[in-house]
């Protein structure tokens, strides 16, 4: 097998987590309107503000044009808003679970399969797991040792129940419901979602995680994450994503707010596998994402990592508003693309406060026909004296058939300012397989050498267990990409 | 340990080696010295397996195994290595984790438990030691930003490392100083013994000084037009190549 051959192969590997789970679901009919918001509102046992608030996002979004919007460097079909499905829930769940036990046993094989640590064994692990399948939250573990630190983590439905007066103070706070089209669509209908307040000067004692899966066919998944960390505290949140092998693709239109008060810390995690389509591009999950979080008292620091191999379409840019003074953002991303797959990913750093400081790593990996662009936002408004920002952007292809690309845009409006830019675009080359494969190596275990120095900077982001998961998921995900 | 019969290969149709014969016996050290063009780089290159060389005559035997069968990686797990005139950079990868790969994989091959980190360090600092190097150098990513010196010590450490049955050292004293020509000198050395064999390419006889060879051959126009003891080297040093291209025209 030449070198040369081997740099055209395209990736043969199944994806892994293809599989459905066959249970009764709670579906709302297809389409949207205002009964369809009452009606979700309704089984969620929501406080009239909910209510409200969902309906002024829908009446809004009727003022929208139901159109992607354009600028992305994406190519998109259509999508009929009205032949989804905005709520689908295990009948199960209709009675909220108290405890792992009342779940149904199906859902936990399910989670089982993902090798999700649902169960207290999970304790080892030291990771908080809240699962969120389809649109509904159906467990949260560690529940107990959370509370005992004052921790609040729950599900977002949950989170309405108990702690109404934090979710009206901050729901929309940092993403408004007039923000963009998703985001105005995910406000009128989301149905879950995870929620995390830690309290003043308490750090958070373990990792916490949400796991999110889409099952039922023809439904978008529409959850909502809000974490505020009050001062002097600290959290660390990770997110993984999965769902079955479908033709047809699936819309996953997601909202995360963050909120950092003084000298607090968060730290956030993704993990996103969401099912790519196939090697023709046939189906895969349409990612369009809004995720943000503020830095609004001094001190304040928000980190964004994600590691991004799934999702037909990813359309994201988790951004940090550096409110506070001295407060710091961070944005550390690999994107791969593969197939037929396309990222249009990036971030947004927008400076406000003093001696503000921002650094932003992203690597993009694009093989097959895939598609990859960074986009990204440096802004420094005319307050934000001496503000920092330090920008690296680089592409790795592998083969002759992808694309890479970078749209950095820099808005300086302060003359104090200090901003690096720095991009690189490399290609595998037949000369470094050559090299490795001289000294024993696969072709195989080459591409996944050079993949994996290519993001060590982003790796060592995340936590320890993650950084190995998300290595070998970039190595599944590459399998073939090459030979 | 490796039979090169009537070979003949071309790079884009054009050839390049005209039939070359070479035995190489087990623990003996081969030279081949040529001008430039005289197809010294396509050998070595033919041999690894590198693409963009077409063999259209003759065979290669390695250990009675027809190599030219054999896959890059099967050639270096069969015990070839290759110590390249221009070693390739591969930036980000870390060069203990890319070594520690190599070694791992060959071990695999052969059946043998792959070393743990502690193991391959204590292996790793062993060599280091022996081509001068110190252990930043592990930290570095594989040849990026190395001088050429450095990439030619990091070959040689590689080499080292992996103790491989033929050793292949293409125009290694290219563009060195005498201490770093000595460094390689004393690292094949090294690893001279009754098994292991040598093809020791380069254009100038100064590294034969101090890797005394066995057998050294001419190479020019793409054939060995002479082969000797190391005496032919010093000939070649005094007299230069142009005396021997008589013996490519009869």
């Amino acid at each position: 097998m030449s070198d040369k051959s081997y740099l055209d192969r395209v990736v043969k590997k199944q994806y892994e987590f293809g599989f459905t789970t066959d249970i009764e679901m709670d579906v709302a009919p297809a389409g949207l309107n205002e009964d369809i918001i009452r009606l979700i509102s309704h089984k969620k046992n929501e406080p009239e503000f909910m209510l409200t608030w969902r309906l002024e996002a829908y009446r809004y979004w009727l003022t929208l044009k139901k159109e992607i919007p354009a600028w992305a460097h994406l190519k998109i079909d259509p999508i009929d808003f009205q032949a989804l499905s905005y709520y689908a829930a295990p009948k199960s769940t209709k009675n909220a679970p108290k405890s792992l036990s009342e779940v149904d046993p199906k859902l936990l094989e399910t989670y089982e399969k993902l090798g999700i640590p649902l169960h207290e064994r999970a304790k080892l692990a030291g990771v908080a797991v809240d699962a969120v399948f389809d649109s509904v939250s159906v467990a949260t573990t560690f529940k107990e040792k959370l509370n005992d630190a004052g921790v609040i983590f729950c599900s977002f439905s949950e989170a309405v129940q108990k702690h109404p007066a934090l979710v009206e103070k901050y729901l929309g706070s940092v993403v408004s419901y007039r923000d963009n089209f998703f985001a105005t669509l995910n406000s009128a209908v989301f149905s879950d979602g995870s929620f995390v307040y830690i309290p003043k000067g308490v750090r958070c004692p373990m990792e916490l995680s949400t796991y999110f899966r889409i099952n039922t066919a023809k439904t978008g998944q529409f959850e909502r994450t809000l974490i505020i960390a009050d001062e002097n505290s600290y959290v660390s949140y990770l997110e993984g994503c999965t769902a079955p092998m479908r033709d047809e693709n699936q819309l996953h239109a997601a909202v995360v707010e963050l909120v950092a008060h003084k000298n607090a810390q968060i730290k956030y995690a993704t993990v996103q596998n969401w099912y790519p389509g196939d090697e023709n591009g046939q189906g895969g999950i349409y990612n369009f994402v809004t995720k943000r979080g503020i830095c609004l008292e001094e001190n304040a620091k928000i980190s964004w990592t994600q590691i991004e191999t799934g999702s037909a379409i990813t359309w994201k840019y988790p951004s940090v508003i550096l409110r506070g003074d001295h407060s710091v953002g961070e944005f550390y991303s690999v994107a791969l693309t593969n197939h037929y797959q396309q990222a249009d990913t990036g971030t947004k750093m927008i400076h406000i406060g003093k001696n503000t400081k921002s650094t932003i790593i992203s690597k993009g990996i694009t093989a097959g026909h895939g598609q990859n662009s960074y986009r990204g936002l440096v802004r420094i408004n005319p307050g934000a004296m001496h503000a920092r920002n330090y920008s690296q952007c680089d592409s790795l292809l592998i083969g002759a058939q992808c694309g890479a690309h970078t749209f950095p845009y820099i808005v300086v409006k302060n003359q104090t300012a200090q901003i690096e830019h720095e991009a690189t675009t490399s290609k595998i080359s037949d000369d470094q397989l050559f090299y490795c494969r001289q000294r024993g190596i696969s072709s195989e275990d080459a591409v996944s050498l050079i993949v994996n120095g290519f993001c060590k900077a982003v790796f060592q982001e995340l936590p320890m267990e993650f950084a190995v998961e998300a290595q070998k998921l970039l190595e599944v995900s590459l399998e073939g990409s090459i030979g | 340990m490796l039979e090169i019969k009537n070979l003949h290969a071309t790079i884009n149709n054009t050839e390049i080696l005209k039939g070359i014969n070479l035995k190489i016996n087990s623990g003996a050290v081969h030279a081949i010295m040529g001008p430039n063009g005289s197809g010294k780089t396509t050998l070595s290159s033919v041999l690894a397996g590198r693409d963009g060389y077409t063999v259209t005559k003759g065979e290669i035997l390695f250990f009675g195994q027809n190599l030219l069968d054999l896959s890059v990686e099967d050639r270096a797990i069969a015990g070839l290595f290759l110590a390249m005139q221009y070693p390739i950079e591969i930036p980000g990868v870390n060069n203990s984790y890319f070594l520690k790969t190599a070694l791992n994989s060959i071990r695999k091959a052969h059946g043998e438990n792959p070393l743990d980190a502690f193991d391959f360090m204590a292996i790793a600092k062993k060599y280091l030691h022996a081509v001068g190097m110190d252990e930043k150098f592990l930290k570095r990513s594989v040849n990026a930003g190395f001088s050429g010196g450095e990439k030619k010590r990091n070959e040689i450490f590689q080499m080292l490392l992996l103790q491989p049955k033929l050793a292949i050292l293409d125009e290694m004293d290219s563009g060195l100083d005498i201490d770093a020509l000595q460094i390689i000198a004393s690292g094949v050395n090294a690893l001279r013994n009754q098994t292991r064999s040598f093809l020791i390419i380069t254009h100038y006889q100064r590294l034969l000084n101090y890797i005394e060879p066995d057998f050294v051959h001419v190479l020019l126009n793409g054939k060995i037009v002479k082969s000797g003891d190391k005496n032919l080297a010093l000939e070649i040093e005094s007299n230069g190549y142009a005396d021997l291209s008589i013996l490519d025209k009869q």
